[in-house]
């Protein structure tokens, strides 16, 4: 039972970090209409970014805030320098470009940072184990992911619901010509908006980098199950991302934790050694087939698009 | 309908020609690297014509394609590894098991389009590529040796070279033949139909939700052909063989050759793979008219060039290398 809830807290942090990557995803292709698979190099970036100015400064916080601005920095001049043509492509040609620029931005910092990995330390009054529930102890750091990862996803939603920016992003996302010819500089709007997506993924690679160990290609598989969140919580929709990111978090963590034991009962130990992390990683995808079946639109469909 | 003498035309005739020759090449100069450069080439060739028929003349964007290479593949090494040789068996289950993937991943995915369609089959793939990690029993993420290529009893051999390469040949133009006339046949004037505008292709009366996953199935059919000559082509198939970037650079072939023309992937492959062999030794050559000296370990950042590349061909030169072709001929139709 304690297992258990130390398993749901897992799934719970990374169902966080899916959010943050999934939402700023979403935000892009609602708005923009652009399918964006360098977004992983976004994340990775954020934690070389962490990495080096946390060893620069010494300090895991003022290191943090550093590579989140730099993050967003680096989304905008992305957007400003290649992305900006793209927009009205097809999809096809969005995947092809930023194709291209994820074997860019791979080598580009094999270039800079090199092919080893690296790691970033933490504090060291982060690094104990609170005790969440009796009995229940839990690294203080994944505690202060979620923590953190809640409040990015209450300022988001302020951000898009309750101020002029998020109402013209609401806008742009449901008619982008209209807001064009209403006088808005949407050219302006769209860096802001990739900038954005930019710093949220940026801070989810920076959160994971002390988890992990910070490598070229970190970004990939992650963006991958982003695709999948995305898919089941409705393309576009920021609360279908959060609620699909949670699911999609608990379920790969539990079943990676319960289920190989759970074969193990029913056949050979042998079978289950094969058997056990096949089936569990196959989880997510069979939820995705299922919710194809029932709403191939998503749980949340945008209601604009 | 096609006019026999066209730039084009040339060109196509002109890389067939090369590609038969390719062992001659090898035999006269003793330089067996490009031959099994170009086996590959011609193996990956017959992936990029199969992506092309369900992506240039169907409309769906499959993200995922490098999955059936690996089912191909593993179809293969599992069966040798089980102490079944025999390329009788083996090649049908790697058809089949192909095929039936398709399937499944294709009534699915065709439930939906567009950007959906590109991440459904992406994630799928990734599927596959995670279920093969698992698998210990047949080298989990390590991959796995294939101590014997595909028998066929007695009937030839492909531990032979140069007739594997001819055998992958003759199967690159039976593709390309059968890509061909599917694109021609009624069947194929359907598809293209629906991709350019199902509604009105339901409308008047065709399912094609069945035309296209028909469609869907036989292009991942033949995908797994070639991804049961890739295992016995390096005797080895691991996870890596559908890694999702694999599937990239299907699309990026189909698209640099030319999307939408049967012949098309084929010069994409050529071109992606020597390319990719190439740009460290112009990366060498630049170096040295730049610095006066080849820099230490500039060659290996040969995808740093890649990359943008790739982005200016989708800004610049859309159709490809076959759109280049076709320039000159503006007004005639496409063949």
């Amino acid at each position: 039972m304690l297992y258990f809830i130390e398993q749901c807290l897992n799934g719970i942090q990374l169902g966080m970090l899916l959010f943050l990557l999934a939402a700023g995803l979403t935000l892009i292709f609602g708005i923009m209409d652009l399918v964006n698979l360098a977004h992983g190099s976004l994340y990775m970036i954020g934690a070389y970014f962490a990495a080096t100015f946390a060893a620069w400064t010494g300090s895991f916080v003022a290191g943090a805030a550093l590579a989140l601005v730099a993050a967003m920095i680096c989304g905008m001049v992305l957007e400003l320098i290649a992305i900006r043509p793209l927009y009205g492509r097809s999809h096809l040609d969005h995947v092809l470009a930023t194709f291209g620029l994820l074997l860019f931005f791979n080598e580009l910092v094999r270039l800079i940072w090199g092919p080893a990995g690296m790691t970033l330390p933490l504090p060291s009054e982060m690094l104990s184990a609170v005790q969440v529930l009796p009995g229940v102890y839990y690294p203080v750091f994944r505690l202060v992911i979620i923590a953190a990862t809640l409040v990015v996803a209450l300022l988001l939603y302020v951000l898009v619901m309750r101020t002029r920016i998020g109402m013209l992003i609401r806008a742009g996302a449901s008619n982008r010509e209209m807001v064009g010819a209403l006088g808005v500089n949407i050219k302006l709007l769209y860096t802001l908006v990739f900038g954005l997506g930019a710093a949220l993924a940026g801070f989810a690679g920076l959160m994971q980098a002390p988890i992990l160990t910070v490598q070229i290609g970190m970004g990939e598989n992650i963006l991958i199950l982003a695709f999948v969140v995305i898919i089941i919580g409705g393309i576009g929709s920021i609360r279908g991302a959060f609620v699909a990111a949670m699911i999609v978090g608990l379920i790969d963590t539990l079943g990676r934790a319960f289920i190989p034991d759970m074969v193990r009962s029913y056949v050979s130990y042998s079978a289950a050694s094969s058997l056990g992390p096949s089936l569990s990683s196959m989880l997510i995808y069979m939820l995705m087939a299922a919710v194809l079946v029932v709403r191939p639109e998503g749980l949340f469909p945008a209601a604009s698009k | 309908m096609i006019r026999a003498v066209t730039p084009r035309n040339a060109v196509v005739v002109a890389l067939l020609l090369l590609l038969a020759l390719v062992p001659v090449y090898s035999a006269l100069s003793g330089n067996y690297f490009v031959m099994s450069l170009f086996t590959r080439i011609v193996i990956l060739a017959i992936a990029a014509v199969s992506l092309n028929l369900i992506m240039g003349f169907g409309g769906m964007v499959s993200f995922g394609h490098a999955a059936y290479l690996g089912i191909g593949g593993y179809a293969v090494g599992i069966l040798a590894k089980e102490g079944i040789n025999s390329g009788f068996v083996q090649w049908p289950v790697a058809l089949a098991a192909s095929g039936l993937f398709a399937l499944g991943v294709g009534a699915l995915s065709l439930r939906t389009r567009g950007v959906y369609f590109i991440m459904i089959t992406l994630a799928f793939a990734q599927m596959i590529y995670y279920v093969a990690i698992g698998l210990d029993r047949y080298g989990g993420d390590d991959g796995l040796t294939i101590y014997k290529r595909s028998q066929f009893g007695g009937w030839f051999d492909l531990s032979n070279k140069t007739f594997f390469y001819y055998l992958c040949f003759v199967m690159l133009l039976l593709t390309l033949y059968i890509v061909w006339r599917l694109v021609h046949s009624r069947f194929g004037m359907a598809i293209q139909g629906a991709s350019s505008n199902d509604r009105r292709m339901r409308a008047i009366g065709f399912p094609t939700f069945r035309y296209k996953l028909v469609c869907f199935v036989i292009a991942g059919v033949m995908c797994g052909l070639a991804g049961a000559l890739l295992a016995n082509h390096t005797d080895f198939v691991s996870p890596a063989i559908m890694h999702w970037t694999r599937s990239g650079d299907l699309i990026v072939m189909a698209v640099l050759g030319g999307m939408g023309t049967v012949f098309g992937p084929v010069i994409g492959a050529i071109a992606l793979l020597v390319l990719e062999e190439v740009l460290p030794f112009v990366i060498d050559v630049v170096s040295q008219l730049l610095a006066g000296h080849e820099i230490q370990g500039a060659r290996e950042y040969w995808q740093l060039i890649l990359g943008p590349m790739l982005l200016l061909i989708v800004l610049f030169a859309r159709g490809g290398i076959d759109g280049l072709l076709m320039r000159s001929k503006r007004s005639e139709s496409r063949g």
